[in-house]
């Protein structure tokens, strides 16, 4: 069985500034990093691969330097990497990005009928969350959004997923399938140091571009989209504070005063 | 490297540097006077608008594309989320929204649900601002089932042609709304902090927070329709509610149970059980700089004090002080309280815009450089295990005054 973890290169938002002179994003010195819910993706696939044999093939689309992600993932376990890159790929919303991607899950997959694709719940610079679902109705087969565990059993795929936050439903159906996994899914693998030699040394990263891929071109890139970007901004701050300071029996007393006024007590 | 898609007439550049600052991504920078592209560029083509001369292009192939009359698309349209027969607060406050839209068009706003039998009398759905209500009943739909409401509401979307619909960006909206999307090769704005009516055209001004918050976005589905948009809960305020007599028109839908691909085995009630954190007035929420789980038994405290929640930001859930679906933030809950109270959390963008909307912020950290400080009301500089025992001290005697 082939599994495909599809995986995206994003930048390491958590550590960007704002430069409080331009009011535009500090960029240097940002790593680009493996979006970190399509770390717990190739985690579940490999966990996969291991309890019951498969192939996982970690596949990304973006700007040639996205090999990266797909070398990180080889290095966990992943048998191989497919890139999608192409400039007309570039500038797509999600539908087309999910449409890009089945092209090249198709080809992945050379007619194979059984196959498992997961994702990462969300992306931390979109965070859309609709890549996935998006592909599994490109590809017609059933999808199952933010799965926190996952088994294979007889071609079946048994999830447990969370709408509520006091119940969980356990959700079971046949292959093909899509899950989209989240953070607490599992604890992903460190890269060991064979690992990363096999990545370099045994493994390959496939590019595909355009011509390599059947694939319309009406549903590609900055064409292909339905929604664009129309303006950016820096959001402004909102409030103004006021801080409290002095002994703690003071500060205290002042915040029961203010709660008591809200008729917060 | 050159950046694919985007190109620079080098020799038409005047070094103006317009569209360095146009960028917000550090996408454009200056070699040698001339704009040069680099790996940054996400082509959301800001620089392009500013450039004096023009000589900055977005690569566009011609390809032939269907163009859709979007004249034939009328209409505002809400699809209600439910709990197994409970309105959900998401759906009065997309009603709202979906009220001003609707005016600014001049159109109806209707009120789709798919369900069974509900608490509430579904006129309350007219109460807050719909003018028909659309119900797909059935007892299948007496909970949310992914497929279901696929196949349902699109087809619905597809005979009527609404011009906007707007769905709760919650587990359920995010798991159906992305594959009607698809389906009817429609334009989907995940998350959006704001709408509103473009003037001079009928378009969906979509704006929503992006890398992390860090960026807004304003997004338009221009050649296309319906325009779909998610809205996270608490983002917008229902309407003050009015008499009206209101439409409700049932649809059968033949229901197939035996064609559906995906089959719900069990349900496993989880042993914790707290409210809703969307739903409540009061939160209590701690960070890491709450120090460790045995300090966490102070944020429960004083939300007791305080009759209210315990909320987290994501450190404090992935150290497992608690549990996940108390998570505020970007990747947890989006809240908006009538009183919020961050212990111990520093603040990231990402924490904030899971509770920015509340109406009165107080801060509680040792760091007085900390951006929460930036997204409260009132902030307290000082060490919480010291501060919040003598505030619930303090709570406790101004209850028993009365």
């Amino acid at each position: 069985m082939k599994i495909i973890v599809c995986i995206k290169q994003v930048p390491g938002i958590t550590e960007v500034k704002i430069d409080p002179k331009t009011r535009t994003l500090i960029r240097e010195g940002i790593p680009s990093i493996l979006n970190p819910m399509d770390k717990n993706a190739v985690e579940l696939a490999l966990s996969f691969k291991d309890e019951h044999g498969a192939e996982v093939i970690a596949l990304s689309m973006g700007p040639p330097q996205a090999r990266d992600v797909l070398i990180e993932a080889m290095a966990m376990g992943a048998d191989g990497g497919y890139l999608l890159t192409d400039k007309q790929f570039a500038g797509a919303d999600t539908l087309a990005t999910s449409y890009t991607l089945s092209c090249g899950i198709k080809k992945i997959l050379d007619g194979a009928s059984e196959y498992l694709v997961i994702c990462g719940g969300q992306a931390i610079d979109g965070d859309t969350a609709q890549v996935g679902p998006e592909l599994a109705e490109e590809l017609g087969i059933p999808s199952i959004t933010n799965v926190q565990k996952a088994t294979l059993r007889d071609g079946k795929i048994i999830t447990e997923r969370a709408l509520e936050d006091n119940e969980i439903n356990v959700l079971e159906t046949g292959l093909p399938a899509l899950i989209t996994v989240l953070r607490e899914t599992n604890k992903p693998r460190f890269a060991t140091l064979q690992g990363i030699q096999d990545a370099f040394e045994k493994k390959e990263v496939v590019s595909l571009a355009l011509n390599d891929l059947q694939i319309d071109k009406s549903k590609i890139g900055l064409t292909g989209s339905r929604t664009q970007v129309w303006k950016v901004f820096v959001p402004e701050k909102k409030k103004e504070s006021v801080i409290l300071t002095g002994p703690v029996d003071e500060v205290v007393k002042k915040l029961g005063r203010i709660l008591k006024e809200k008729g917060l007590i | 490297m050159v950046k694919m898609g985007i190109i620079i007439d080098k020799d038409a550049c005047t070094g103006c540097e317009n569209c360095v600052s146009a960028c917000n991504f550090g996408g454009v920078v200056m070699v040698d006077e001339v704009a040069q592209i680099t790996e940054n560029c996400n082509l959301c083509g800001a620089c392009v608008k500013e450039c004096p001369v023009g000589c900055i292009k977005i690569e566009k192939e011609d390809v032939e594309t269907v163009k859709i009359d979007k004249s034939q698309y009328r209409g505002v349209w809400v699809i209600g989320e439910h709990v197994k027969g409970v309105i959900r607060g998401i759906t009065y406050q997309l009603l709202g929204k979906g009220r001003e839209l609707a005016d600014a068009l001049d159109v109806s706003l209707i009120a789709v649900v798919l369900g069974n039998e509900f608490q509430e009398e579904l006129e309350e759905l007219g109460y807050n601002g719909a003018d028909e209500i659309i119900l797909v009943k059935s007892p299948v739909l007496q909970e949310y089932n992914s497929e279901l409401y696929v196949n349902i509401t699109t087809e619905l979307i597809g005979k009527h042609k609404p011009e906007i619909v707007l769905i709760g960006a919650t587990p359920i909206g995010r798991d159906f709304a992305p594959r009607v999307s698809k389906r009817l090769d429609a334009g989907l704005t995940a998350d959006c902090t704001g709408l509103e009516i473009e003037e001079g055209s009928r378009n969906l001004l979509q704006t929503r927070p992006t890398f992390g918050g860090n960026i807004m976005a304003i997004i338009k589905t221009p050649d296309s329709r319906p325009q779909m948009a998610t809205v996270r809960a608490n983002t917008f305020k229902p309407m003050s509610k009015r008499a009206i007599d209101v439409k409700l028109t049932k649809v059968d839908y033949d229901i197939d149970q035996g064609v559906l691909a995906t089959k719900k085995v069990k349900t496993i009630k989880k042993e914790r059980s707290h409210v809703n954190i969307e739903e409540a007035s009061v939160i209590v929420s701690g960070g890491r700089g709450v120090g460790c789980e045995e300090n966490f038994k102070l944020i429960e405290e004083l939300a007791n004090a305080l009759n209210g929640e315990v909320g987290g930001s994501r450190m404090a859930c992935d150290l497992n002080w608690i549990d996940p679906s108390c998570q505020v933030g970007q990747t947890g809950k989006t809240v908006a309280p009538q009183l919020y109270m961050a212990c111990g959390i520093s603040g990231a963008i990402q924490h904030k815009v899971g509770m920015q909307n509340s109406d009165f912020v107080i801060a509680i950290n040792k760091n007085p450089d900390a951006p929460i400080f930036d997204a409260c009301n009132v902030g307290v500089v000082g060490n919480l295990e010291k501060i919040i025992p003598a505030l619930i001290k303090e709570i406790k005697s101004l209850k028993s005054e009365g």
